[in-house]
Protein backbone atom coordinates (compact mmCIF):
# COMPACT_ATOMS: atom_id res chain seq x y z
CA UNK A 1 0.00 0.00 0.00
CA UNK A 2 2.63 2.52 0.42
CA UNK A 3 3.15 3.71 -2.99
CA UNK A 4 -0.89 4.31 -3.38
CA UNK A 5 -0.05 6.31 -0.03
CA UNK A 6 2.59 8.14 -1.51
CA UNK A 7 1.05 9.18 -4.99
CA UNK A 8 -1.77 10.17 -2.35
CA UNK A 9 0.51 12.10 -0.19
CA UNK A 10 2.28 13.92 -3.25
CA UNK A 11 -1.09 14.92 -5.32
CA UNK A 12 -2.03 15.92 -2.19
CA UNK A 13 1.30 18.33 -1.92
CA UNK A 14 1.18 19.33 -5.10
CA UNK A 15 -2.76 20.64 -5.75
CA UNK A 16 -2.88 24.12 -7.70
CA UNK A 17 -4.07 26.92 -5.81
CA UNK A 18 -4.48 30.02 -7.20
CA UNK A 19 -6.86 32.97 -5.94
CA UNK A 20 -6.89 31.03 -2.32
CA UNK A 21 -4.98 33.23 0.15
CA UNK A 22 -4.13 32.74 3.72
CA UNK A 23 -5.85 35.93 4.92
CA UNK A 24 -5.20 38.26 7.62
CA UNK A 25 -7.64 40.67 8.87
CA UNK A 26 -6.39 44.31 10.09
CA UNK A 27 -9.40 46.58 10.73
CA UNK A 28 -11.10 46.52 7.56
CA UNK A 29 -8.20 45.51 5.32
CA UNK A 30 -7.93 41.94 4.68
CA UNK A 31 -3.69 41.27 3.86
CA UNK A 32 -2.29 38.01 1.64
CA UNK A 33 -0.55 36.68 4.70
CA UNK A 34 1.19 34.14 2.60
CA UNK A 35 2.90 37.00 1.16
CA UNK A 36 4.09 39.02 3.80
CA UNK A 37 5.50 35.55 5.35
CA UNK A 38 7.59 35.03 2.61
CA UNK A 39 8.66 38.98 2.53
CA UNK A 40 9.90 38.69 5.93
CA UNK A 41 11.75 35.80 5.07
CA UNK A 42 13.74 37.58 1.96
CA UNK A 43 14.00 40.82 3.87
CA UNK A 44 15.57 38.90 7.02
CA UNK A 45 17.86 36.75 4.82
CA UNK A 46 19.22 40.19 2.87
CA UNK A 47 19.50 41.99 6.33
CA UNK A 48 21.94 39.06 7.38
CA UNK A 49 23.90 38.87 4.44
CA UNK A 50 24.43 42.74 4.22
CA UNK A 51 24.99 42.14 8.36
CA UNK A 52 27.57 39.60 7.64
CA UNK A 53 29.64 41.39 5.09
CA UNK A 54 30.17 44.60 6.93
CA UNK A 55 31.40 42.84 9.95
CA UNK A 56 34.85 43.47 10.42
CA UNK A 57 35.51 45.45 7.30
CA UNK A 58 38.94 44.82 5.68
CA UNK A 59 41.16 46.99 3.26
CA UNK A 60 41.40 43.21 1.80
CA UNK A 61 37.86 41.98 1.16
CA UNK A 62 37.73 38.04 2.58
CA UNK A 63 34.93 36.11 2.99
CA UNK A 64 31.24 37.22 3.37
CA UNK A 65 32.67 40.89 2.49
CA UNK A 66 34.10 39.69 -0.84
CA UNK A 67 31.14 38.18 -1.48
CA UNK A 68 28.80 41.12 -1.14
CA UNK A 69 31.21 43.41 -2.79
CA UNK A 70 31.03 41.55 -6.01
CA UNK A 71 27.00 41.67 -5.43
CA UNK A 72 26.97 45.43 -4.61
CA UNK A 73 29.40 45.95 -8.01
CA UNK A 74 26.88 43.56 -10.19
CA UNK A 75 23.66 45.31 -9.34
CA UNK A 76 26.38 48.75 -9.42
CA UNK A 77 26.80 47.78 -13.29
CA UNK A 78 22.91 47.27 -14.11
CA UNK A 79 22.09 51.16 -12.96
CA UNK A 80 25.78 52.83 -14.43
CA UNK A 81 25.28 50.54 -17.81
CA UNK A 82 21.70 52.63 -18.42
CA UNK A 83 21.85 55.51 -16.85
CA UNK A 84 25.98 55.90 -17.68
CA UNK A 85 29.04 57.32 -15.64
CA UNK A 86 27.71 60.37 -14.45
CA UNK A 87 24.11 60.03 -13.09
CA UNK A 88 24.20 56.40 -11.79
CA UNK A 89 25.43 56.92 -8.20
CA UNK A 90 22.35 58.15 -6.98
CA UNK A 91 20.07 55.42 -8.07
CA UNK A 92 22.33 52.60 -7.36
CA UNK A 93 20.65 51.90 -3.75
CA UNK A 94 17.05 51.75 -5.62
CA UNK A 95 18.37 49.54 -8.88
CA UNK A 96 20.15 47.40 -5.91
CA UNK A 97 17.23 47.28 -3.90
CA UNK A 98 14.54 46.19 -6.53
CA UNK A 99 17.15 43.46 -7.83
CA UNK A 100 17.64 42.13 -4.78
CA UNK A 101 14.31 41.61 -3.43
CA UNK A 102 13.32 40.16 -7.04
CA UNK A 103 15.71 37.96 -7.06
CA UNK A 104 15.53 36.81 -3.22
CA UNK A 105 11.31 36.65 -4.26
CA UNK A 106 11.89 34.48 -7.23
CA UNK A 107 14.86 32.34 -5.87
CA UNK A 108 13.10 31.61 -2.45
CA UNK A 109 9.96 30.64 -4.47
CA UNK A 110 11.84 28.14 -6.10
CA UNK A 111 14.26 26.60 -4.21
CA UNK A 112 12.89 26.25 -0.51
CA UNK A 113 10.36 23.85 -0.03
CA UNK A 114 7.19 25.80 1.14
CA UNK A 115 4.86 22.74 0.36
CA UNK A 116 6.15 21.07 3.28
CA UNK A 117 4.05 23.99 5.18
CA UNK A 118 1.00 23.69 5.47
CA UNK A 119 -1.23 26.70 6.16
CA UNK A 120 -4.95 26.44 6.56
CA UNK A 121 -5.84 28.31 3.70
CA UNK A 122 -3.48 29.24 0.46
CA UNK A 123 0.11 28.22 0.63
CA UNK A 124 3.94 30.13 0.56
CA UNK A 125 5.01 30.60 -2.70
CA UNK A 126 7.44 33.33 -4.33
CA UNK A 127 5.81 36.68 -3.33
CA UNK A 128 6.05 38.20 -6.30
CA UNK A 129 3.28 35.32 -7.80
CA UNK A 130 1.07 37.75 -6.23
CA UNK A 131 -0.26 40.77 -8.39
CA UNK A 132 -0.10 43.28 -5.19
CA UNK A 133 3.54 42.59 -4.74
CA UNK A 134 4.39 43.32 -8.60
CA UNK A 135 2.13 46.20 -8.65
CA UNK A 136 3.57 47.63 -5.91
CA UNK A 137 7.00 47.58 -7.25
CA UNK A 138 6.58 48.95 -10.44
CA UNK A 139 4.66 52.02 -9.30
CA UNK A 140 7.93 51.99 -7.17
CA UNK A 141 9.43 52.74 -10.48
CA UNK A 142 6.90 55.00 -11.73
CA UNK A 143 7.72 57.32 -8.47
CA UNK A 144 10.70 57.19 -8.77
CA UNK A 145 11.36 57.92 -12.61
CA UNK A 146 8.83 60.88 -12.03
CA UNK A 147 11.14 62.14 -9.13
CA UNK A 148 14.51 61.50 -10.95
CA UNK A 149 12.64 63.85 -14.29
CA UNK A 150 11.27 66.75 -11.62
CA UNK A 151 14.33 67.72 -9.64
CA UNK A 152 16.79 67.57 -12.69
CA UNK A 153 14.21 69.76 -14.80
CA UNK A 154 11.74 71.12 -12.05
CA UNK A 155 8.32 71.79 -14.30
CA UNK A 156 10.35 71.84 -17.83
CA UNK A 157 9.72 68.12 -17.25
CA UNK A 158 6.38 68.05 -18.83
CA UNK A 159 7.95 69.07 -22.77
CA UNK A 160 8.59 65.84 -22.83
CA UNK A 161 5.28 64.93 -23.60
CA UNK A 162 5.00 67.13 -26.32
CA UNK A 163 8.57 66.10 -27.42
CA UNK A 164 9.14 65.14 -30.88
CA UNK A 165 5.32 66.84 -32.16
CA UNK A 166 2.31 67.68 -29.86
CA UNK A 167 0.66 65.15 -31.77
CA UNK A 168 1.61 62.39 -29.94
CA UNK A 169 0.77 63.69 -26.69
CA UNK A 170 -1.61 60.90 -25.84
CA UNK A 171 0.64 58.28 -26.73
CA UNK A 172 3.26 60.06 -24.54
CA UNK A 173 0.53 60.08 -21.53
CA UNK A 174 -0.48 56.62 -22.25
CA UNK A 175 3.11 55.38 -21.88
CA UNK A 176 2.92 56.48 -18.45
CA UNK A 177 0.20 54.12 -18.27
CA UNK A 178 1.73 50.95 -19.69
CA UNK A 179 5.08 50.93 -18.05
CA UNK A 180 3.92 50.21 -14.83
CA UNK A 181 1.11 47.81 -16.03
CA UNK A 182 3.83 46.07 -18.44
CA UNK A 183 6.72 45.58 -15.70
CA UNK A 184 4.11 44.53 -12.93
CA UNK A 185 3.07 41.62 -15.66
CA UNK A 186 6.30 40.53 -16.84
CA UNK A 187 7.27 39.77 -13.30
CA UNK A 188 3.88 38.76 -12.23
CA UNK A 189 3.38 36.38 -15.48
CA UNK A 190 6.30 34.88 -15.81
CA UNK A 191 6.70 33.67 -11.90
CA UNK A 192 3.13 32.48 -11.68
CA UNK A 193 3.27 30.53 -14.65
CA UNK A 194 6.97 29.15 -14.01
CA UNK A 195 4.86 27.67 -10.50
CA UNK A 196 1.26 26.89 -12.37
CA UNK A 197 3.95 24.75 -14.85
CA UNK A 198 5.67 23.06 -12.03
CA UNK A 199 2.79 22.02 -9.99
CA UNK A 200 0.73 20.64 -13.15
CA UNK A 201 3.89 18.75 -14.16
CA UNK A 202 4.32 17.62 -10.59
CA UNK A 203 0.06 16.93 -10.33
CA UNK A 204 1.29 14.58 -13.42
CA UNK A 205 4.25 12.84 -12.77
CA UNK A 206 5.27 13.52 -8.98
CA UNK A 207 9.39 12.51 -9.78
CA UNK A 208 12.01 13.44 -11.82
CA UNK A 209 10.24 15.17 -14.61
CA UNK A 210 9.42 18.37 -13.21
CA UNK A 211 13.28 18.61 -12.53
CA UNK A 212 14.40 20.66 -15.79
CA UNK A 213 11.65 22.91 -15.61
CA UNK A 214 12.20 23.71 -11.58
CA UNK A 215 16.45 24.66 -13.18
CA UNK A 216 14.37 26.76 -15.97
CA UNK A 217 11.91 28.39 -12.91
CA UNK A 218 15.56 29.42 -11.40
CA UNK A 219 16.89 30.57 -14.56
CA UNK A 220 13.72 33.04 -15.10
CA UNK A 221 13.87 34.25 -11.95
CA UNK A 222 17.10 35.35 -11.89
CA UNK A 223 16.69 36.75 -15.73
CA UNK A 224 13.32 38.69 -14.63
CA UNK A 225 15.01 40.13 -11.60
CA UNK A 226 17.73 41.49 -13.85
CA UNK A 227 15.11 42.85 -16.77
CA UNK A 228 13.20 44.69 -13.91
CA UNK A 229 15.96 46.21 -12.10
CA UNK A 230 17.54 47.18 -16.05
CA UNK A 231 14.22 48.50 -17.18
CA UNK A 232 13.87 50.35 -14.06
CA UNK A 233 17.01 51.96 -14.93
CA UNK A 234 15.71 52.43 -18.32
CA UNK A 235 12.82 54.38 -17.33
CA UNK A 236 15.03 56.65 -14.90
CA UNK A 237 17.39 57.37 -17.81
CA UNK A 238 14.59 58.25 -19.80
CA UNK A 239 13.08 61.23 -17.50
CA UNK A 240 16.97 62.39 -16.31
CA UNK A 241 17.58 62.88 -20.75
CA UNK B 1 -21.15 29.10 -13.45
CA UNK B 2 -23.12 28.95 -16.40
CA UNK B 3 -22.25 26.52 -17.66
CA UNK B 4 -21.99 28.54 -21.53
CA UNK B 5 -19.93 30.81 -19.74
CA UNK B 6 -17.61 28.26 -18.34
CA UNK B 7 -17.09 26.83 -21.63
CA UNK B 8 -16.78 29.82 -23.53
CA UNK B 9 -13.94 30.43 -20.56
CA UNK B 10 -12.19 27.74 -21.30
CA UNK B 11 -12.15 28.15 -24.95
CA UNK B 12 -11.20 31.78 -24.74
CA UNK B 13 -8.30 31.10 -22.05
CA UNK B 14 -6.89 28.22 -24.23
CA UNK B 15 -6.84 30.33 -27.41
CA UNK B 16 -5.55 33.69 -26.22
CA UNK B 17 -2.23 31.97 -24.61
CA UNK B 18 -2.00 30.20 -28.20
CA UNK B 19 -2.29 32.92 -30.41
CA UNK B 20 -0.42 35.12 -27.97
CA UNK B 21 2.16 32.68 -28.68
CA UNK B 22 2.93 32.95 -32.32
CA UNK B 23 4.26 36.40 -32.71
CA UNK B 24 6.64 36.50 -29.90
CA UNK B 25 7.83 32.92 -31.12
CA UNK B 26 8.24 34.27 -34.87
CA UNK B 27 10.03 37.22 -33.54
CA UNK B 28 12.44 35.02 -30.96
CA UNK B 29 12.99 32.88 -33.28
CA UNK B 30 14.42 35.89 -35.69
CA UNK B 31 16.06 37.74 -32.89
CA UNK B 32 18.35 34.61 -31.41
CA UNK B 33 19.23 34.10 -35.12
CA UNK B 34 20.44 37.35 -35.66
CA UNK B 35 22.43 37.22 -32.21
CA UNK B 36 23.92 34.08 -33.33
CA UNK B 37 24.94 35.35 -36.78
CA UNK B 38 26.34 38.71 -34.74
CA UNK B 39 28.54 36.35 -32.14
CA UNK B 40 29.83 34.12 -35.25
CA UNK B 41 30.62 37.22 -37.32
CA UNK B 42 32.09 38.87 -34.06
CA UNK B 43 32.96 36.35 -30.98
CA UNK B 44 35.04 38.65 -28.86
CA UNK B 45 31.34 41.07 -28.33
CA UNK B 46 29.67 37.76 -27.19
CA UNK B 47 28.66 38.97 -23.63
CA UNK B 48 27.43 42.34 -25.50
CA UNK B 49 25.20 40.91 -27.66
CA UNK B 50 23.72 38.39 -24.54
CA UNK B 51 23.05 40.64 -22.68
CA UNK B 52 21.10 42.90 -25.41
CA UNK B 53 19.56 39.29 -26.15
CA UNK B 54 18.05 38.44 -23.16
CA UNK B 55 16.72 41.97 -22.72
CA UNK B 56 14.74 42.21 -25.71
CA UNK B 57 13.75 38.37 -25.49
CA UNK B 58 12.34 39.28 -22.22
CA UNK B 59 10.25 42.17 -23.82
CA UNK B 60 9.11 40.04 -26.47
CA UNK B 61 7.88 37.32 -23.85
CA UNK B 62 5.89 39.48 -22.21
CA UNK B 63 3.53 39.98 -24.88
CA UNK B 64 2.47 35.95 -24.12
CA UNK B 65 2.61 36.98 -20.88
CA UNK B 66 -0.07 38.95 -21.30
CA UNK B 67 -2.31 36.38 -22.89
CA UNK B 68 -1.26 34.23 -19.87
CA UNK B 69 -2.52 36.70 -17.42
CA UNK B 70 -6.12 37.27 -19.37
CA UNK B 71 -6.37 33.38 -19.48
CA UNK B 72 -5.87 32.94 -16.05
CA UNK B 73 -7.94 36.01 -15.50
CA UNK B 74 -10.64 33.94 -17.25
CA UNK B 75 -9.89 30.26 -15.55
CA UNK B 76 -9.37 31.78 -11.99
CA UNK B 77 -10.97 35.03 -11.59
CA UNK B 78 -13.43 35.19 -14.07
CA UNK B 79 -15.69 38.68 -14.51
CA UNK B 80 -19.17 36.91 -15.76
CA UNK B 81 -19.12 33.87 -12.90
CA UNK B 82 -21.83 35.34 -10.59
Amino acid sequence: MFPLDFLNNSILLSGVEIGTHFYWDIGDISLHGQVFLVSWFVITILLILAFLGTQNTARIPQEWQNFMESVIEFTQDIAKNQLGESFYRPWVPFISTLFLFIFGCNWAGAIVPWKLLILPEGELAAPTNDINTTVSLALLTSMAYFYAGFSKKGIGYFKRYIQPTPILLPINILEDFTKPLSLSFRLFGNVLADELTISVLVLLVPLIVPLPIMGLGIFAGSVQALIFSTLAAAYICEALE
Amino acid sequence: MDSIIAGASVIGAGLSVGLAAIGPGIGQGTAAGQAVEGIARQPEVENQIRGTLLLSLAFMEALTIYGLVVSLALLFANPFAS
